[in-house]
């Protein structure tokens, strides 16, 4: 009766795709990493001087720095203000759907779309200065002075907060009623049923958001280079500027070299979110289907 | 009292969120007159005059739109290839990303583990990362400069591998053991129960694809050096006194069908953005 007689009829399925994913990246990549210890020209082998040659060159200090620095103003403000509107959002019965629908709005918007607002609003002479200007204050040229920063900044918590918003309020969701009934029940207030509940109970999902938000900030690029172009104010030169210019210049050793260093990075923060991707760890559940047979 | 409160500043901040695309809808509507008037700064140096931005403009006109779709010949080329590029994309995703998030999901087989973290690792890397190892492999196939370079990397993208991923394993694996012992084989099980029982997943992913894929930037950028095979995506018009009416209506025109749908599948994108996240 059996037909297929292969053991492991799960790799055919998988076979396409991991193909394709190793043709086009995997494999290149070990290429990449050993490009990473050569030169571009001879091709010879030059040991870590591609890493020393770009810790040391100043438009990746910058550029590495920027982005730290984006990141540590960018995540709280983030992770804080959606935790915020969710929580606040998930005791709006009537219209809690529709506002939820507003703030995903975002994601959907085009970059080359956001543009033309974007110049409109933060023109030296543009709306925001307007608005600066009726509150009596000075006007601010915004794309070529440090401001430049917090304009990436604003891009980036408009875009991504009704992501978050989603998240949240999923584990908000998951938090089960009777807890806060007994709290009630027990006399506790509002803000002690926050702290004392509501919190604890979003470690997880905090955990994770956390380093999401943080792997999606590599996004931000694309409304940094439209806005800006691939040499904006210094303060918004970030690692992604670096890279592209290293592309354009075929400064392929250094870009070798970043590329190997960021993708250890990134391995190490996904490697940190493997508790919860495994939750469910297949292998697991077959085990203990093991130990019940 | 307080509550009130607290519902105006949440309304306020869904008005900043939508505010843009209220604001693109008013400018593509405003006569060239108008739009000059509002955003004088904008061509003119010498301009003293901050701009401002009616929410409603003073005389409708649906000309920007006619012009755009009347005249401009380069707008309709990049608008084709943002959907080629998109349309192919998923279906290549489909394809294989399909079977594979069934084989990861429901079945066993040696360096699973591995090879799904690995999938996990690729699916958070951003492009800068992988842009160097993508053009050295397109070079070598000849592949610079074609559709090919955009939708053959993207389609074989591990994201929706990830999230088709999540909501397979949420199948019973009773249901397949039944179909098991009914006689049926591991292609008729994929078929006629994984495809339909995990149709939200696949849904969820294509969602997230579409909005994605539609706003590619880096990739077109990079692997494509004829600017007549760029998606919308790249299209930057020049906003001057003469064409900003213009670059606005096809700013619009380029949203509608990212707004369509997000709003046809809104259900299933959050669902796609659990499944990215959180343990159901």
């Amino acid at each position: 009766m059996k037909k297929h007689t292969f053991r492991y009829p799960g790799l055919l399925f998988i076979l396409p795709s991991l193909l394709g994913v190793s043709v086009f990246v995997l494999i290149p990549f070990l290429d990449v990493v050993r490009r990473s210890f050569t030169t571009v020209v001879t091709g010879e082998f030059t040991g870590w001087k591609n890493y020393q040659t770009i810790f040391a060159n100043t438009a990746f200090r910058l550029a590495a720095g920027n982005t730290l620095r984006f990141l540590v103003v960018c995540m709280p403000i983030l992770i804080l203000l959606s935790l915020l509107i969710s929580v606040f959002l998930d005791k709006q019965v009537k219209i809690g759907q529709p506002l939820k629908t507003a703030y995903l709005v975002p994601m959907a918007v085009p970059v080359a779309s956001v543009v033309i607002i974007w110049k409109v609003l933060v023109h030296k002479q543009g709306i925001l200065s307007g608005i600066l200007i009726r509150m009596g204050l000075e006007t601010v040229d915004w794309m070529n002075t440090k401001y430049a920063f917090w304009v990436l900044v604003f891009s980036y918590v408009w875009k991504n907060a009704g992501y978050n918003i989603v998240l949240w309020m999923a584990g908000l969701a998951a938090i089960p009623e009777s807890i806060y009934e007994a709290a009630r029940v027990d006399g506790a207030n509002g803000w002690q049923m926050f702290f004392k509940i509501t919190l604890p109970n979003l470690w997880k999902v905090f955990y994770t958001i956390t380093i999401l938000s943080l792997l999606n900030s590599f996004k931000v690029f694309r409304e940094a280079y439209l806005v800006a172009g691939d040499y904006p104010h210094d303060s918004m030169y970030l690692v992604q500027h670096l890279f592209s210019n290293w592309y354009r210049e075929l400064s392929l050793d250094k870009l070798s070299a970043a590329a190997v260093v960021t993708a250890l990075i990134i391995t190490f923060f996904v490697l940190q979110l493997r508790k919860v991707f495994y939750d469910e760890e297949p292998d697991e559940r077959s085990r203990k289907r093991g130990g019940r047979r | 009292m307080k509550k009130r409160v607290i519902l105006l500043i949440l309304l306020l901040l869904a008005a900043i969120m939508c505010y843009p695309v209220i604001f693109l809808i008013a400018g593509s509507l405003m006569s060239r007159q108008e739009l000059t008037e509002n955003l004088s700064p904008l061509f003119d140096e010498n301009s003293t005059s901050i701009i401002s931005m009616a929410l409603l403009p003073i005389y409708p006109t649906l000309k920007n739109y006619v012009e755009v779709l009347l005249d401009s010949p380069e707008f309709f080329v990049m608008f084709w290839n943002s959907v080629k590029l998109t349309v192919l994309t998923l279906l290549l995703q489909l394809v294989v990303g399909v079977p594979a998030a069934w084989g990861f999901a429901k079945h066993r087989f040696p360096l699973k583990k591995t090879l799904f973290t690995i999938y996990i690792i690729l699916m958070m890397m951003p492009f800068q990362v992988t842009m160097l190892s993508n053009y050295l492999v397109l070079d070598k196939l000849n592949l610079i400069n074609t559709h090919a370079a955009v939708i053959l990397p993207a389609g074989f993208s591990t994201f929706p591998v990830f999230i088709m991923y999540r909501f397979f394993h949420d199948l019973p694996n009773e249901v397949i053991e039944a179909a098991k012992i009914d006689g049926a084989g591991n292609i008729q099980i994929f078929r006629h129960i994984a495809i339909p029982i995990g149709s939200a997943g696949i849904i969820s992913a294509m969602v997230l694809g579409f909005l994605e894929y539609w706003n590619l930037l880096e990739q077109p950028m990079t692997f494509l050096t004829d600017q007549s095979k760029w998606p919308l995506s790249l299209y930057l018009p020049e906003i001057t006194g003469k064409t900003a009416g213009g670059a606005f209506a096809s700013s619009i025109i380029g949203l509608i069908p990212a707004i369509l749908v997000f709003l046809a599948g809104q259900d299933y994108l959050e669902r796609g953005i659990m499944a990215s996240a959180v343990k159901e």
